[in-house]
């Protein structure tokens, strides 16, 4: 592969790994807080809200359920008010992490479900308000679990990215599309999988890493 | 200097269980659950009324679902009462708003069954996230937490994760974490529930030192009688979501008054009779039947300093009767001797009667459980017993029919 297209290839995966980062952190910052709401306000539980719980979670399952690609063009008219443009790599973290907002949030809400029931009513019986359980015991407790979803979202991500090269989002997946496909270069079509599968491989030997230091309850020695 | 008194105490309640002094005190207390889809109205509690005397242990005994979870969870607010009032000290727990029932909730520390300790802190950690809660500044956590640990004997054990702690490890972190807040009384949920008789005994020692030695006031609920002996002064059954027998441990335990106390105590004090005669026993004195050989069966109980009385030799040399032991046991609760003899005695005209007023002249308790028939071959005794009931020889030796 000549220098030059090695030099295209970085870029993409740079491309890739910015848009990935942006909408994962931005994903994550709405989406924690939000997947600890749906966890936590559901009827009789800590911060009961009954009715909003309701209509947030309609709304993360609509998003959740349109195709990304058709997500990526219905949400123009957001992106352009967001990032002043709607094509382009600054813009394309927009949709990924409008995309990636519900996703968190769903497997932010499942990991702190799984936490014991049992804590919470051990936090109120020493006296902590709601607030203080969801910090001090929710979060933390439920934090090797949260970050395996992150990790899952994480390498979902950099496959939804593949698909903003449509909106000329930039990145390893339209590499590939354009040069590989369209223009009969296997070559960079390869090259553009093995970066995935490394990226893929590492974001997750990454994630299961830190969750198992994370993870207190199983201890081995 | 004694604390302000926001309630009045009622006369009336002050005799009840335990009496002037009372730290925490259920007054008509009702708890019931709406009725859900498919599901009745359920009544956990039922006219509850409960006192606990300052630095005294208060065990509330319960089969499952008798509502001992329901009513300990009244005491620090976790469940608000459908009707009647709590109150622990000074302030009217089932009356409080949230916020400031988080701030008595610090004066009442739980434990729990299973522990429910944080997995992701320390031992110490635990121990210092109800301060950290409640505010305190971290050099008093510290310090707190160190003479905590050392209280429960786990000082070395400060910087493990709860996974690498056993049972009995995990209890006495709950127990410390219970204390950070210098609480005045301890909620004990089925604390030894999950444990093995060895750690159950250890964990019940540590909590009876922590109530001599610091006078912390205890509030615990059990399904085992065990419990109960070991550390309480005062019981109450709770049969049904009601009180159905309570008072002194002491009392309830040699004076068992309804019917589940003796269910309860059948199991554990040797009041039972050893299955082989439960299967034969026949309800009924017997006296009239006459027949050679039937035994009528009686339970005495000694109480205090007549446990180790030498009943059954006064019964031969100052009445005639000639008793024979069926089981016995002589135990202390409490601290007194208790002592509990099953004697079987001929089933013959007036020897029952006799029996009984010779033993209640002594001061002892005595119940007629019903008659033992005589001979194994007998119709009669066949058509009672159970056919593979083991017999018991005239000697007393049990053999298999």
């Amino acid at each position: 592969m000549s220098p030059e297209l090695l030099r295209l290839l970085a870029l993409a995966t740079g491309d890739t790994l910015r848009m990935v980062a942006i909408a994962a952190g931005l994903g994550t910052l709405f989406g924690l807080p939000l997947g600890v709401f749906l966890a936590t306000s559901g009827r009789g539980e800590l911060l009961a809200a009954p009715w909003l719980n309701r209509a947030l979670g309609i709304v993360v399952n609509a998003t959740r359920s349109t195709p990304f690609i058709i997500l990526v063009v219905a949400i123009i008219p957001f992106t352009r008010l967001i990032a002043g443009t709607s094509i382009g790599t600054a813009a394309a973290t927009v949709p990924l992490t409008v995309a990636a907002t519900p996703f968190i949030a769903r497997l932010v809400e499942g990991a702190v479900r799984e936490v014991d029931a049992g804590l919470v009513e051990a936090a109120r019986a020493f006296g902590a308000s709601p607030f203080q359980i969801v910090a001090k015991v929710l979060i933390p407790e439920a934090l090797p679990g949260i970050v395996l979803g992150l990790t899952l979202a994480v390498v979902s991500l950099i496959g939804f990215s593949a698909m903003v090269g449509a909106v000329g989002g930039g990145g390893l997946g339209d590499l590939g599309i354009r040069y590989g496909y369209q223009r009969f270069m296997p070559e960079m079509m390869v090259a553009v999988v093995a970066v995935l599968i490394v990226l893929v491989q590492a974001v997750q030997t990454l994630g299961d890493r830190l969750a198992r230091r994370l993870n207190k309850r199983l201890r081995h020695g | 200097m004694t604390a302000p008194v926001r309630v009045p105490v009622p006369a009336d309640l002050s005799g009840a269980l335990g009496g002037g002094d009372a730290l925490v005190r259920l007054e008509g207390v009702a708890k019931t659950y709406a009725a859900r889809r498919g599901a009745a109205q359920v009544t956990a509690l039922d006219g509850i009324d409960l006192s606990l005397r300052r630095g005294r242990v208060l065990g509330v005994i319960g089969r499952s679902g008798a509502g001992k979870s329901t009513l300990i969870r009244l005491v620090n607010g976790l469940e608000r009462p459908s009707r009647g009032r709590v109150i622990v000290g000074d302030a009217e727990i089932s009356a409080l708003s949230e916020s400031a029932l988080r701030r008595e909730r610090r004066g009442i520390g739980m434990i729990f069954q299973h522990f429910n300790l944080l997995s992701a802190r320390t031992a110490a950690g635990n121990v210092a996230l109800p301060m950290e809660v409640a505010g305190y500044d971290r050099a008093a956590i510290r310090a707190r937490v160190a003479e905590l640990l050392d209280l429960v004997g786990l000082g070395a054990q400060a910087n493990r994760y709860p996974a690498e702690l056993s049972g009995g490890q995990k209890q006495r972190v709950g127990i410390a974490r219970a204390l950070a807040t210098n609480p005045k009384v301890l909620l004990s949920d089925e604390a030894t529930s999950a444990l093995d008789p060895e750690t159950t005994h250890q964990i019940l020692d540590l909590l009876g030192r922590i109530n001599r030695e610091l006078g912390l006031t205890i509030l615990l609920i059990t399904h085992e009688m065990s419990v109960i002996r070991a550390i309480a002064h005062e019981v109450a059954v709770l049969d049904g979501g009601r009180i159905a027998d309570s008072g002194d441990v002491f009392d309830v335990f040699t004076r068992p008054q309804a019917p589940i106390t003796r269910t309860f105590l059948d199991r554990e004090t040797g009041r039972a009779l050893p299955p082989v005669l439960a299967g034969r026993l026949r309800p009924g004195a017997g006296d009239d039947t006459g027949r050679p050989g039937d035994q009528a069966v009686l339970r005495i109980t000694f109480r205090g300093p007549h446990a180790t009385d030498p009943v059954v030799a006064h019964l031969a040399r100052d009445a005639g009767i000639e008793a024979g032991i069926l089981s016995g046991t002589v135990d202390e609760i409490a601290g007194r001797p208790f002592g509990t003899l099953v004697v079987g005695v001929p089933a013959t005209a007036g020897t029952v009667a006799r029996t009984e007023a010779f033993l209640r002249k002594r001061g002892l308790d005595v119940e007629v459980l019903g008659t033992l028939d005589a001979a194994p071959g007998d119709a009669h005794a066949r058509a009672q017993a159970p056919a593979h009931a083991a017999l018991p020889t005239p000697s007393g030796a049990p053999h298999v029919a």
